[in-house]
């Protein structure tokens, strides 16, 4: 069944979001660095390698354990720049403010926007308001885009994995997402869980100083680490394995998850990314993750095979195998 | 349960031990029927099919409670959201469930309003802060969620809540069985027995089935170790060509059940003839309401019937729902029905069949029918 309508699935960074992208808007901007399909562009400005990228922020409850739709609006862009290699360096913000939006939590949502700049060390030097009347948006919505700068030798995209290069992430997946749902729907557990929202361009530079042939840098947000490991996998017509037991996952989160049927590999992380690194260069580039601390628990989880290209395979604990498949649409609460 | 509790039935020693064990004992060829979606999707989860001796068939039940939602219920739960001030509530598997022409995703894209629920008693809140709207909520699944739909009805009732109401479209397991035994061209060796339905309806519920149509069968619970256990008692049965009811799950599943739930179930509802999707009408398979609380039957509130509704052309739904065929025998199977394009509702439930070969199935292992 077609649909003649926009679907909340088509936002949800799956198959339908994918569809919608390659089928309705590419086709108009048609451009090589658009058809790359990055999280951001590589841009080349008489000689100097700059990095840009765009992310709008919709969330529901605006602040949630472990931050706020301010942080997430400057982490999420901060990580995107950060992703393509490059070291962010300037920010825009664009508001949609709903008429009637309070404005002590514009103010609570600028002040954590800000903490999140100094901390990212990046400058939002740029900006544009809009209020729209009541019901015309809800509450706000955020854009930033982002600038950044691409030292030398630093060479990183989705269409860079090389077989055997190994698969590091950098902690524990499905923080944010859950938190988030938890949030959202007002579901009564009890748990200490939070958003992992952070910025990662101090990890990702530090990466960078103890190797440049890091192949591919991921932040997987929305559609979560299952859905970020496919799109690799296909734009480098590679294969992918993965080992379910070295997947780290906090306890709580995976009860969560189990409950309702979620399954972790494609909840969003605000604060975690992915590193395809050749075997010889694994062990500094994780040592140099583990330093920051939001990398404490960072891992290889698997390697890049030259079997089954465009496949993500996962060894399952009890070692059989299984396909982990691109996400069709959001993820939905089951009956029983 | 805590989790550490289930982390011990997802031991890789264990599991690799009762696998050796599986090997060890399975001689002939065999066809083991998982009946509950569950089950269907952690045998995919835990990629148990690709570890089990090329002697056993896994195939997968009418478990689904999505996926047995006849079309003609699809239907009418379509039209009633696009009646004026009514609020639907249902779980979210639903959603994308295609009717005839339309889905509760797509009705809700256009304006109607049609809000996700994690409990029958969500829906109940939602009619207490809207008493100049009508609530209904979408009763679907089996013994496992009608007990909390009761308890919900029960509440209103209580409440003095009427603005709300159920359309009951719950089934009953073990008629569903019986139904598929009953089936000629049904060929099953032994029955992996849901674990979640068990644990309410008892092991009891299943001694008159066993009685009349005896078959290999054991309750299984949803676990790595869970599922290689159950699978290797229905091994050692077939093998000694033995006829009988196991519990694997005693540490959930009872003799009895749990009373209070089926006390519920009871109170509210009564058996009637239900149909299935694909499989077409099983007798007393349904939940309908009993007379003392029509008044919460959104069924008769709306008067709504259901319209017999044929299956899309080319879909073998039902025969994938009755285990003659696996989703790789079906000729639409992701060629046009696809997650994305689903044409029969085994594509679009997490739990349903094709949903989930599409999802975990490894091209290259078993799992057609005509593989043994």
């Amino acid at each position: 069944m077609t649909t003649d309508h926009i679907l909340l699935d088509h936002g949800s960074g799956g198959k339908m979001s994918s569809a919608m992208i390659r089928n309705i808007m590419l086709p108009v901007f048609e451009n090589p660095i658009l058809s790359m399909l990055n999280d951001g562009a590589n841009l080349e400005i008489n000689g100097v390698r700059l990095a840009f990228s765009t992310d709008t922020y919709t969330v529901s409850p605006l602040f949630f354990p472990g931050g706020s739709i301010g942080d997430l609006a400057i982490n999420g862009t901060v990580n995107d720049v950060s992703m393509c290699g490059a070291r962010p360096l300037y920010l825009s913000v664009g508001m949609v403010i709903e008429e009637g939006f309070p404005i002590e939590e514009l103010k609570r949502i600028l002040f954590d926007m800000g903490k999140a700049a100094r901390r990212a060390d990046v400058l939002v030097v740029t900006g544009d308001t809009k209020v729209v009347p009541k019901g015309a948006a809800d509450k706000i919505f955020i854009n930033t885009s982002g600038i950044g700068w691409i030292p030398d030798g630093v060479d990183v995209g989705g269409e860079k994995a090389r077989a055997g290069d190994q698969i590091i992430v950098s902690g524990t997946i499905a923080d944010h997402g859950m938190t988030i749902l938890i949030q959202r729907e007002g579901l009564t557990f009890d748990t200490e869980i939070r958003s992992d929202s952070a910025p990662l361009n101090h990890m990702v530079q530090s990466m960078l100083a103890v190797s440049r042939n890091i192949h591919v840098l991921r932040d997987p947000t929305r559609g979560g680490v299952g859905t970020t490991l496919n799109e690799i996998a296909i734009q480098s017509s590679l294969g992918i394995k993965i080992y379910e037991d070295r997947i780290p996952i906090k306890k709580e989160v995976a009860g969560i998850c189990e409950l309702l049927g979620f399954d972790p590999l494609y909840v969003a992380n605000e604060g975690k990314l992915l590193a395809f690194v050749p075997p010889s260069e694994v062990g500094d580039v994780l040592s140099a993750i583990q330093k920051n601390p939001a990398g404490k628990d960072a891992c290889v989880i698997g390697e890049v095979t030259d079997t089954r290209p465009g496949r993500v395979i996962m060894e399952t604990r009890i070692g059989g195998e299984r396909i982990v498949d691109m996400q069709t649409g959001e993820q939905l609460p089951r009956i029983c | 349960m805590s989790i550490k509790h289930a982390e011990e039935y997802r031991d890789k020693k264990l599991s690799r031990s009762l696998i050796q064990e599986i090997q060890k004992n399975s001689r002939k060829p065999v066809r083991l029927m998982e009946v509950c979606g569950t089950h269907t999707v952690s045998i995919f989860k835990y990629g148990i099919r690709s570890i089990l001796p090329k002697t056993i068939s896994l195939l997968s039940g009418p478990g689904c409670p999505v996926c047995v939602t006849a079309q003609g219920e699809i239907d009418a739960f379509i039209e009633l959201s696009r009646k004026k001030d009514v609020i639907i509530t249902t779980f979210g598997d639903l959603m994308r469930v295609p009717g005839s022409n339309s889905s509760l995703q797509q009705e809700r894209a256009k304006g109607q309003d049609i809000r996700m629920v994690y409990s029958a008693f969500d829906a109940l809140e939602i009619a207490k802060i809207n008493p100049d709207k009508e609530v209904v909520f979408l009763g679907v699944g089996f013994e496992t969620t009608a007990p909390t739909i009761a308890a919900s009805v029960l509440s209103a009732q209580v409440m003095n809540l009427t603005n709300f109401s159920v359309i009951s479209a719950h089934k009953k397991v073990v008629p569903a069985l019986t139904a598929l035994l009953q089936t000629k061209e049904v060929n099953i060796n032994g029955f992996l027995l849901p674990g979640h339905v068990s644990v309410i309806i008892g092991a009891g519920a299943y001694r008159g089935f066993i009685k009349n149509y005896p078959i290999p069968c054991v309750i299984a619970g949803f676990e790595p170790v869970d599922i290689l256990t159950s699978i290797h008692m229905l091994i050692k049965q077939i093998e000694t060509g033995k006829k009988d009811l196991e519990n694997a799950y005693p540490r959930a599943v009872t003799e009895e059940g749990n009373s209070k739930a089926k006390s519920l179930l009871n109170t509210v509802f009564q058996s009637g003839n239900a149909i299935w999707r694909g499989i077409g009408p099983i007798p007393d398979s349904g939940l309908f309401f009993q007379k003392a609380y029509e008044a919460f039957d959104a069924t008769r509130r709306f008067q709504i019937s259901y319209q017999q509704t044929p299956e899309p052309k080319g879909c073998a739904c039902g025969e994938v729902l009755t285990g003659i065929k696996t989703p790789l025998d079906c000729t639409l199977y992701k060629k046009i029905c696809t997650p994305l394009h689903p044409v029969g509702p085994c594509m679009v439930s997490s739990e349903g069949i094709c949903a989930a070969y599409d999802k975990y199935h490894v091209e290259n292992n078993r799992g057609s029918c005509n593989d043994d």
